[in-house]
């Protein structure tokens, strides 16, 4: 109680408040900078994109310009390969990062493969692009939609391999321990325990990747590239949202333009329709831990 | 629970053991642990006498915990960490590298000192151990599960909700869980690492009644920081000081005729 009628103690106290109301001020300043931004970014889009959308959007394919048209080709082939590089990515991502939070915590090679990954973690998408480009649509002749599904897969991959070791990481050894004193073997112990333990972290990963790949236009443009028509043929190039709305936003025909701005909204609502499941997965989880 | 005086206790459970009485269950012989360089234990040599309770107490970094954790070859997960010397379960050394350790750890239960429930239901929180060894039909699966709620005193408290999580339930209720998930499994041997030391005081004292009662079938060794609870609980005790074994005896004569001077400076409280 001396200390705090003591005039230095009470100078020092005043100072500590007038840095909290700085800091304060700052840190709300920042957030409404941020929340600015989201929130321009999210009108600009519902206005001009919600203008556009009809229900020819998912039933027509993209029109030559001047005409009517949707984007049903370039919905499904956005669709298709992010739903193919998903299953590709997630499985040998998840080994991976299970090998490393699991096996071989400790070990060279895990700390080899955690950096490699993390540089592939934030390669530039167009590095990704031309080196799809380079080892499968040179030898084959042409761009294909199989060349995009492997280009978003290896956007996949580190992006799992990241959270599933760090949501591994997560789960408290003394739970290993616990199921290991039963008597169950190694990989059980993974299966049955860890990985129900992480596991709205891992789902949660997965659908981070989704929402990272789905806008992704760089790694397809080398790759699956476009088709003004309705496709489904996986060896031929694809339409797929991103590229189409490069195409069409930068084209002088209003009529593009309108299509580039309903395409941009729907790429927007569905990562962040992605990003809220995300989210609600791993609330509950956390509650109840 | 009924207030048991230490002392009273330890005399009517133990009538002056008797050579023929006790059998050897687990013994240590010249045991030394390593973790890396640092040698954690020297030359310990103790027996766990059949379906008694032995507690090792000492004060923090002793080894009592790290002699616990070799007793299940809990110390094989991670790298680095060895042990020389015997352990023998029944005559068999568990030491020896060919052991399975699966096995093992079925044989030997095991209960942490926080409570680790596994995140899923109550009923399979149960279950699972049973699963890793044994077939079994659902109804006998119900019979399993209900049976080893009910020696841990928990069935009442959550039979009405087997299916919820099992992570939803209190800190000393999640501890039993614990406890019956190991005896669920029927083990011979049961360690208890400080099972009680996150507990408050009447959790405490419902898992030492419950210690009290699976002496019956079990070889319970225990990790205490608690004298009170090493006299209450435990037939036999065993001082450890700086990775040695200091003395070994009845509880009785450990808490109130110490051989060591050591020994009596730590349970009078004079250091530790």
């Amino acid at each position: 109680m001396t200390t705090l009628t003591n005039p230095e103690s009470q100078k020092r106290y005043a100072r500590r408040r007038r840095g909290h109301k700085v800091a304060m001020v700052l840190s709300n300043v920042a957030t409404l900078l941020g929340l600015i931004a989201l929130v321009w970014i999210l009108a600009t889009l519902l206005i001009k994109g919600f203008g556009g959308l009809s229900l020819a959007v998912f039933t027509q394919s993209t029109p030559p310009p001047g005409n009517d048209g949707g984007l049903l080709n370039a919905i499904y082939g956005s669709v298709v390969q992010t739903v193919i590089a998903t299953l590709i990515g997630t499985p040998i991502g998840v080994l991976a990062g299970t090998y490393m939070a699991e096996y071989g915590r400790n070990t060279k090679l895990a700390t080899v493969v955690r950096f490699i990954n993390d540089v592939l973690l934030s390669a530039p998408s167009i590095v990704v692009g031309l080196f799809v480009y380079e080892i499968m649509v040179q030898p084959m002749g042409h761009f294909s939609a199989w060349a995009g599904c492997v280009a978003l897969a290896i956007l996949v991959l580190p992006v799992v391999v990241r959270t599933t070791e760090d949501m591994l990481l997560l789960v408290p050894d003394s739970l290993r321990e616990a199921a290991s004193a039963l008597g169950a073997p190694r990989w059980m112990v993974i299966q049955k325990v860890c990985y129900r333990a992480a596991r709205a972290g891992l789902v949660t990963g997965m659908l981070l990747a989704v929402a990272r790949i789905s806008g992704e236009t760089a790694p397809l443009l080398f790759t699956s590239l476009n088709n003004q028509f309705w496709s489904t043929n996986m060896n031929a190039s694809m339409a797929n949202l991103p590229v189409v709305i490069f195409q069409f936003a930068t084209a002088p025909y209003e009529d593009w333009q309108r299509l580039a701005w309903v395409g941009a909204l729907l790429i927007t609502l569905a990562v962040l329709t992605l990003n809220i499941v995300a989210r609600t997965l791993s609330a509950p989880q956390s509650n109840a831990r | 629970m009924q207030t048991r005086p230490n002392v009273e206790l330890t005399k009517t459970v133990l009538t002056e053991p008797t050579a023929e009485a006790l059998r050897e269950k687990v013994s240590v012989r010249n045991l030394n642990f390593y973790y890396g360089d640092y040698k954690a234990l020297k030359g310990i040599s103790l027996p766990l006498y059949d379906r008694k309770v032995t507690a090792f107490i000492g004060p923090s970094g002793c080894g009592k915990s790290t002699l616990l954790r070799i007793l299940n070859r809990m110390y094989d997960l991670y790298p680095g960490q060895r042990a020389e010397g015997e352990v023998l379960l029944d005559g068999k050394n568990i030491i020896d590298p060919k052991m399975d350790l699966n096995l093992l750890r079925a044989q030997i239960g095991m209960v942490f000192q926080k409570p680790t429930p596994f995140p899923m239901s109550i009923y399979d929180n149960i279950a699972f151990g049973i699963r890793l060894y044994e077939k079994v039909p659902k109804s006998e699966m119900n019979d399993r599960v209900e049976d080893a709620l009910k020696r841990t005193a928990l069935w009442d408290e959550v039979k009405d909700k087997l299916h919820a999580s099992g992570l939803g339930l209190s800190g000393g209720q999640q501890q039993r869980l614990c406890i019956a998930r190991s005896i669920a499994v029927r083990p011979q041997v049961l360690l208890l690492d400080e099972p009680t030391s996150a507990l408050d005081p009447i959790s405490t004292a419902k898992i030492e009644e419950l210690i009290y009662q699976l002496k019956v079938d079990y070889t319970i060794a225990i990790v205490t920081h608690n004298m009170q609870q090493a006299a209450r609980a435990a037939d036999f005790s065993a001082f450890m000081y700086l990775g040695e074994l200091v003395e070994f005896g009845t509880t009785d004569q450990v808490f109130t005729k110490p051989r060591e001077s050591r020994t009596e400076d730590y349970i009078t409280g004079r250091f530790g």
